[in-house]
């Protein structure tokens, strides 16, 4: 439900967009990644990105966050109505966009205490949040390094908690987590996108790139994508374009267009 | 003359293994005439400041043992622990016969030019001896300190740590602020009795045009440790300093850890060698080189002589804009049943580190520092608090020339 508001007698229904990426085209080196990707987050909703391998899913993430090695050609994209389209990595970061990613690099001699400490920029002690999370052991650990899967997402996560971000990038979540993880990891990122608040009470968004769905039975996602090629080719409701997808194949879905 | 003093005689022209080459007669051997100086009254606020960034605090507080050497001469030589001895070198083998016997039984007097001149021309030098069953808690402190210009400085240092005693060594060396050029050579023999640990740390604050020539040797006996920690962060003309560490008792272990900071137009030479020559014996080497455009050769050698021993090298480089990293590491096993092995990595930052940490809210020059700190970041116990922030400042300046 969209918030409301009231102008002269006349009852308007407006929705705060949180962010809003328009005719995006991105390249990497010399190839052509995103060609020309469309799509609005509201406030308080959760979308999916479905797609295979080298669709361009990543891209759009890094491409948010703004990463140097994602050449954008044209586009614009909007954070809570702000352009950030050339802003560099970190101001992005301030602003609110905060992003879990698929294989996180290891930084050697840096403790996870430290990153969780950058992340908060000092607001949470590492040591409460760890707590919460049965992470203690892990905050004298160098960041990344060794860790397991699981260890690696919930270290993310942890981060992104922190970060206290108003719009969530998760870059499959799920890979590589084991089964008992995996309930912990759902649980976070439900907290992560305030899924404990009534939808018209909630103050964040998220994109979340997928391929199991698994995430889906964690947080009520409102809309999906799916990306082919580079391009948004369907968008729906993620269940049943899961469905589909499921039934019928990524090829389908290029063929159906709807 | 002796027979050492006649080696020394044949080895005067006798160049290194390696490093550059230097001209011993463009140095001067004209020392002040410092006084020595109970209270450290004779120290400028700027003296004082300049070696804390070695690691060096002038007082005796905090401290089990500590010891000042300025050119040639003994400023300060103090100890306040029964446990501890404490004497010039020249001092410790008038009174005890022995220490005499332990000179040169490690280094060779002959090894090259430099061993040579510190028999044939010894200013002096440091004496700890640690005895049996003292474990020391506060760190004992010498400083070996150039504070005339162009002076060429001699020591040999001598350490023993008896039977079952513990020790930590905080070495400073450094020059006054005023002086630029200077050489310092520097033999030091340390001897690890049964049982015995000894870590010893080393912090060179140099001038930028002071060459520099250690010449170091380790025994360890059965049950002994060694850790040697070497800190090099400010600039200096070239280092060349190879400390061979024989692990010679069933069970003793080594650990060296070196940080190295090559500045433009420094040229370093630095490695570690330990043999391992008993059974069950371990040994690990750390080096870690930042490049800002200086030239570093980072040396490692194990040498396993007999089966069951426990060896790793890992030696790390980070190319800051330009400069060079050249790891040479090597392994020789000498036996069936060693287990040594080794890592090596030379490179730049990589762009993702970098990008990671700014996604989290940090701008590129604190994302840089935060991963040069995490490459430097060798656990190092008991330095003072003082080094820490004299680390930190360095990497800060060393980011600002990129």
């Amino acid at each position: 439900m969209a918030p409301k508001a009231s102008f002269g007698g006349f009852l308007f229904t407006f929705e705060v967009v949180m962010l809003e990426i328009h005719d995006l085209w991105v390249n990497i080196e010399d190839k052509e990644v995103l060609k020309g990707i469309n799509l609005q987050v509201p406030l308080g909703e959760t979308h999916i990105l479905f797609g295979k391998n080298g669709s361009g899913k990543s891209t759009l993430l890094m491409t948010l966050m703004g990463f140097e090695r994602y050449h954008l050609k044209q586009g614009r994209i909007s954070f809570l109505g702000q352009d950030i389209t050339h802003l560099p990595t970190y101001e992005r970061a301030r602003l609110g966009l905060g992003l879990s990613f698929q294989r996180p690099p290891t930084i050697r001699g840096v403790k996870t205490a430290d990153i969780l400490r950058v992340c908060s920029r000092g607001a949470i002690a590492p040591e409460v949040l760890a707590a919460a999370y049965d992470f203690t052991e892990f905050l004298d650990r160098e960041v990344n390094h060794g860790f397991s899967g699981g260890e690696l997402k919930r270290s993310e996560l942890l981060q992104l908690l922190a970060q206290n971000p108003k719009m969530v990038l998760l870059d499959e979540p799920e890979s590589g987590v084991d089964l008992e993880n995996l309930q912990v990891v759902g649980e976070i990122i439900a907290q992560l996108l305030q899924k404990d608040r009534r939808r018209q009470h909630r103050q964040k968004s998220g994109l979340i790139i997928t391929h199991t769905g698994f995430i889906m039975d964690y947080v009520h996602a409102d809309r999906a994508y799916i990306l082919i090629d580079g391009r948004i080719c369907c968008q729906g409701n993620p269940r049943e374009l899961l469905q589909d997808i499921k039934n019928y194949g990524y090829e389908e879905c290029g063929r159906c267009r709807r | 003359m002796s027979e050492i003093k006649g080696r020394a005689e044949k080895s005067r022209q006798k160049q290194a293994a390696f490093g550059p080459d230097l001209n011993l007669e463009e140095f001067s051997r004209q020392g002040g005439d410092w006084q020595y100086d109970p209270d450290y009254r004779h120290f400028s606020p700027e003296e004082r400041s300049h070696l804390l960034t070695a690691g060096i605090e002038l007082t005796d507080e905090d401290h089990a043992a500590t010891f000042l050497q300025a050119d040639k001469a003994i400023v300060h030589c103090q100890s306040r622990q029964p446990g501890v001895e404490i004497l010039p070198i020249t001092e410790a083998v008038r009174r005890h016969d022995w220490a005499k016997d332990l000179l040169w039984g490690l280094v060779a007097v002959d090894a090259d030019k430099y061993t040579a001149r510190a028999e044939l021309e010894l200013d002096n030098g440091y004496f700890i001896r640690v005895r049996k069953g003292m474990a020391i808690a506060q760190p004992v402190e010498s400083c070996l300190y150039l504070r005339t210009d162009r002076f060429a400085q001699h020591v040999h240092n001598l350490v023993v740590v008896e039977e079952g005693a513990q020790v930590h060594i905080i070495t400073g060396c450094a020059t006054h602020p005023g002086v630029r050029s200077g050489l310092h050579i520097g033999v030091s023999e340390f001897y690890v009795q049964k049982g015995g640990q000894l870590t010893f740390t080393m912090i060179h604050n140099w001038g930028e045009d002071v060459h520099v020539r250690p010449r170091t040797a380790v025994m360890v006996e059965e049950g002994g440790t060694y850790i040697s920690n070497y800190i090099l962060l400010r600039p200096v003309k070239t280092v060349q300093m190879y400390p061979t560490v024989t692990l010679n008792g069933e069970g003793a272990v080594a650990r060296l850890q070196s940080i190295l900071i090559a500045h433009p137009g420094c040229e370093l030479d630095v490695g570690g060698r330990v043999i391992l020559k008993a059974p069950r014996t371990r040994a690990e080497v750390i080096a870690r080189t930042l490049t800002t455009g200086g030239y570093s050769v980072a040396r490692g050698h194990l040498i396993g002589m007999v089966p069951d021993i426990k060896a790793h090298l890992e030696c790390r480089g980070l190319i800051l804009g330009t400069g060079v990293v050249h790891a040479i590491p090597e392994l020789e096993g000498r036996a069936a049943g060693v287990d040594m092995s080794h890592e090596a990595a030379v490179g730049k930052i990589a762009a993702e580190e970098v990008e990671y940490l700014m996604a989290r809210g940090l701008d590129e020059e604190e994302a840089v520092s935060t991963i040069v700190r995490g490459f430097l970041n060798v656990k190092i116990e008991g330095l003072p608090p003082a080094l820490e922030e004299e680390m930190d400042r360095a990497i800060q300046e060393t980011n600002k020339g990129l």
